[in-house]
C-alpha cells in the first residue's frame, strides 16, 4: 500500500465520503439509452455559467455609471476575456436548449407520471428559474438594449391589475430607469437565482435518487400507481444496472460534447455586441431580446390589441398552470409516445408554433424600416414630371417606412407595388386621408399637391409596370438611388 | 449524558404508559409535556429570530415600493431655443438619481412648441411598453421600433398596439426659461 492509498484510507475512515456517497453512485437504474442524457447536460451548462459568471464578476463593476465600460474591456482588452463572455453566452444558449429538450423527453416519454409528479414540478420551478436568470443576464450587459428590455419588462409587469404600477416599481427599483436598477438585477442575477437554481437542482436529483430513473416506456404497459413501484422494483432486480458507469458514461460523452460546443462557438461567433451606451436619452434605439425570447416578442408585437392586457398577464400564468396541471391530471396510464397522439401532436404543433414566431420575431416586420433609402429610378419608371415627383414625397413622408414597392420599403403595411390595380384614385385618397387599422390618417399632414403627388405615384403602380421595373434594362444601366429627404 | 440533560433518554422510545427504563407512568408522562414545551419554544424562538432579522431586511429590499416619488421642476432650455412648430428631445436629470447613477442620471423628453408661449412635452415612452418613440420630422409622426406603435404630433395614437397617447408631463414657462414637471417613469 502506497502513501496515496493509505492516505485515501485516512481519509475515508475520518470522514466516510465515499461510504455516503459510493452507493448513491452505484445505485441500479434501468436500462436507458441515449435520450436520458440531457438533464445532466443542463446541469453541466448550468455549472459552466457558475464558473464562466465567477470569471466575469473579477472585472464587471455593477455599477450603473460603469457597468458598460467594464464589459467593453471584458470584450475587447481583458487576456481571453472575449471568449469567457462568449462561453458565458452560449452558456446560457445551451441551458435554455438543453432544458427545453429534456423537458419535451420526459413529456414524451410519460416521465412526469406517477410516482415522479413532483420531479416534474420541480423541474417546471428550474425551466422558469432559467428563463428568469436569461432574461436578467441580458440586463446585465448595460447597454442600450438592456435598458430598453427593463423598461419593456417593467411595462408588462405594470399590466398586473391593481399592484401593476407597484411591480414595475419594484422592478426597476423607484421612478426611473437609474443607479438602483443595475444593482438590484446583479444581486438577482448572481446570488439570488443561481441559490434557488441550486436548491431546486439538489431536491431534482434527489427525487430523481428516490423515485428512481424512469425506465423506457413500452407501448401497452400503462403505469398502475398501486402496482407501479413494485413491479418497477422487479425491473430493476431483473436487469438494472448500477448508475456509474453503465448509465453515467453517455451523460458524460455528451456533457463533454456541450462544453466543447460552446467553447468552439464562444471562439468562432464570440459574445453578442454591446449595442450603444446605456444613456436613456439615447432616442435612437432599436430593442430586440436575445434569440430565445423573440418568439414573445413576436407574440406582444402581434397580439390582437384588445387582448392585450388579458394576455399579458394570463398568457404566462396560463402557460405555467397548464405545465403544473400535466402531471397532476395525467399521471397515470400509457407512457409511449405511440399510444398518446395527443401529447406528440401538442409538442409538433408549440414547436411549430415557436419557430414560427422566432422567425418572426427575427424579421419584426411590424417594425418601420427606419433605415430605408429613396426608391431606386428603376422601381418609379421615369425621373422627371408628377410621378417622379409623387414618389419623392411618397418616401419623404415615410410611406416606405411600412409599404414597399418591389422589394424595397417596409413590411409593416401591405406592398404597393400593383396598389393601381386594386384601388381607385377616390379609395386611396380615403384611405391615405382617413388611415386604418395600423395605418395613421394622413389628412392634415399633407397639402393638396403632395397628396396628389402621391395619388399619380400609387396610380402608375401597376401589374404592368411592376413587370417593366423586373426588367431594369429597359431603363438602363442606372438604377442608383437618387432623391433626397 | 453529555449534555447534563436530566432526562432518561430510553423515554423518547417509549410511549406513554410504557415504564420502559423503570421510569414511573406520570414521570414519563411529564417528560413528554416537557418535551413538547421545550419544542413549542424553539420553534417559537425560531420564528421570532426569523422575524426580527428578516423584517429590516425586506423593507430595505421592498423600499422602493412604497417610497416616495420626488417630483421636481427641471430647466431644459430658452424659448428662444425651440422654433413655434418644432418637436425637439430635451435632456434632464432625474430628481431621484443616484450618486454613481452616471450615465443613466439622465432622462429625456419630446418638448413641442405649439404656440408663442404653449409648449407640451410628451414622455419618450410608448404606451405599449416604453420602447423610445422616435420623431419622424417629415412624416409629423411619433414612431416606436419595437412592436410598430405611431402617434400623431399631438399624441394620439396614429397606429400600431398602443392603448393610450403619448403621456404627457407638465411644462411651464418662467420667465425666458421653460421648465418640464419630472413625473415617474408611466406605467400603462
Amino acid at each position: 500500500m502506497n502513501r496515496l492509498r493509505r492516505l485515501a484510507a485516512w481519509l475515508e475512515d475520518r470522514t466516510g465520503i465515499w461510504h455516503a456517497l459510493g452507493p448513491i453512485a452505484k445505485h441500479v437504474v434501468p436500462r436507458t439509452g441515449w435520450a436520458y442524457v440531457f438533464g445532466s447536460a443542463t446541469l453541466v451548462a448550468f455549472l459552466i455559467q457558475v464558473v464562466t459568471g465567477i470569471t466575469l464578476t473579477t472585472v464587471y463593476v455593477p455599477s450603473a455609471d460603469e457597468a458598460y465600460s467594464s464589459l467593453e474591456f471584458i470584450t475587447e482588452r481583458a487576456t481571453l476575456g472575449r471568449l469567457i463572455r462568449g462561453m458565458h453566452f452560449f452558456g446560457a444558449s445551451a441551458m435554455v436548449v438543453l432544458i427545453g429538450i429534456h423537458a419535451v423527453r420526459v413529456f414524451l416519454m410519460g416521465a412526469f407520471k406517477f410516482p415522479r409528479e413532483m420531479n416534474w414540478l420541480v423541474g417546471v420551478g428550474l425551466l422558469l428559474l432559467t428563463l428568469t436568470i436569461a432574461f436578467t443576464g441580458q440586463l446585465l450587459r448595460w447597454d442600450q438594449n438592456a435598458i430598453w428590455s427593463v423598461v419593456v419588462g417593467a411595462e408588462q409587469a405594470g399590466r398586473v391589475p391593481v399592484i401593476g404600477t407597484a411591480i414595475a416599481r419594484f422592478i426597476i427599483g423607484g421612478d426611473f430607469l437609474g443607479g438602483a436598477t443595475l444593482s438590484r438585477f446583479f444581486a438577482l442575477h448572481v446570488f439570488v437565482l443561481p441559490g434557488l437554481i441550486f436548491l431546486f437542482v439538489g431536491f431534482h436529483l434527489f427525487l430523481v435518487i428516490r423515485n428512481g430513473i424512469s425506465e423506457p416506456p413500452h407501448a401497452g404497459e400503462p403505469v398502475e400507481p398501486s402496482t407501479y413501484r413494485k413491479s418497477y422494483a422487479a425491473l430493476l432486480r431483473r436487469e438494472g444496472v448500477p448508475f456509474w458507469p453503465t448509465a453515467a458514461w453517455r451523460d458524460v460523452v455528451f456533457a463533454t460534447i456541450v462544453i466543447l460546443a460552446i467553447v468552439t462557438l464562444a471562439a468562432v461567433i464570440g459574445p453578442p455586441a454591446l449595442s450603444k451606451p446605456p444613456d436613456p436619452t439615447i432616442v435612437d434605439a432599436y430593442p430586440r431580446p436575445d434569440w430565445y425570447f423573440l418568439w414573445y416578442f413576436a407574440v406582444l408585437a402581434m397580439m390582437p390589441h384588445w387582448a392585450e392586457s388579458y394576455l399579458m398577464v394570463l398568457g404566462p400564468l396560463a402557460l405555467i398552470a397548464v405545465l403544473i396541471a400535466i402531471p397532476l391530471l395525467f399521471n397515470r396510464g400509457e407512457r409511449s409516445p405511440r399510444r398518446r397522439p395527443w401529447a406528440v401532436g401538442t409538442v409538433a404543433f408549440s414547436g411549430l408554433v415557436l419557430t414560427i414566431l422566432t422567425i418572426a420575431g427575427n424579421q419584426s416586420h411590424w417594425s418601420p424600416d427606419f433605415g430605408v433609402q429613396p426608391l431606386p429610378v428603376h422601381l418609379i419608371g421615369t425621373t422627371s414630371g408628377p410621378i417622379y415627383e409623387g414618389a419623392q414625397v411618397f418616401y419623404s413622408k415615410g410611406c416606405l417606412y411600412c409599404h414597399r414597392i418591389e422589394d424595397h420599403g417596409g413590411h409593416r403595411g401591405p406592398a404597393l407595388t400593383t396598389i393601381a390595380d386594386r384601388l381607385t384614385r377616390r379609395e386611396m385618397t380615403i384611405r391615405i386621408m382617413n388611415g386604418g387599422y395600423n395605418m395613421p390618417g394622413f389628412a392634415g399632414n399633407l397639402a393638396p399637391a403632395e397628396l396628389d403627388g402621391i395619388i399619380e405615384f400609387l396610380r402608375s403602380r401597376t401589374s404592368e409596370g411592376a413587370t417593366r421595373a423586373r426588367t431594369p434594362a429597359s431603363m438602363g444601366p442606372d438604377t442608383s438611388a437618387i432623391g433626397s429627404r | 449524558m453529555c449534555c447534563g440533560s436530566d432526562e432518561p433518554i430510553a423515554s423518547a422510545a417509549s410511549g406513554p404508559g410504557e415504564t420502559g427504563d423503570g421510569v414511573s407512568t406520570s414521570a414519563a408522562g411529564e417528560t413528554m409535556d416537557r418535551r413538547r414545551w421545550m419544542s413549542r419554544l424553539s420553534l417559537t424562538l425560531c420564528g421570532l429570530a426569523a422575524a426580527v432579522a428578516g423584517v429590516p431586511i425586506l423593507g430595505f429590499f421592498l423600499a422602493p415600493f412604497v417610497s416616495a416619488h420626488p417630483e421636481r421642476w427641471r430647466g431644459v432650455g430658452r424659448v428662444s431655443q425651440f422654433p413655434v412648430g418644432s418637436t425637439t428631445t430635451v435632456r434632464f436629470e432625474d430628481p431621484s438619481s443616484l450618486p454613481w447613477s452616471g450615465q443613466v442620471a439622465k432622462t429625456a423628453a419630446w418638448l413641442r412648441r405649439e404656440g408663442e408661449a404653449s409648449f407640451i412635452a410628451f414622455s419618450l415612452d410608448c404606451t405599449h411598453l416604453g420602447c423610445p418613440v422616435r420623431w419622424e420630422e417629415q412624416a409629423n409622426l411619433f414612431m416606436c421600433p419595437c412592436h410598430g406603435g405611431v402617434y400623431y404630433s399631438n399624441g394620439e395614437v396614429a397606429g400600431g398596439p398602443p392603448p393610450r397617447p403619448l403621456t404627457r408631463y407638465p411644462v411651464r414657462v418662467r420667465g425666458d426659461a421653460v421648465e418640464i414637471h419630472t413625473t415617474p417613469l408611466p406605467i400603462t
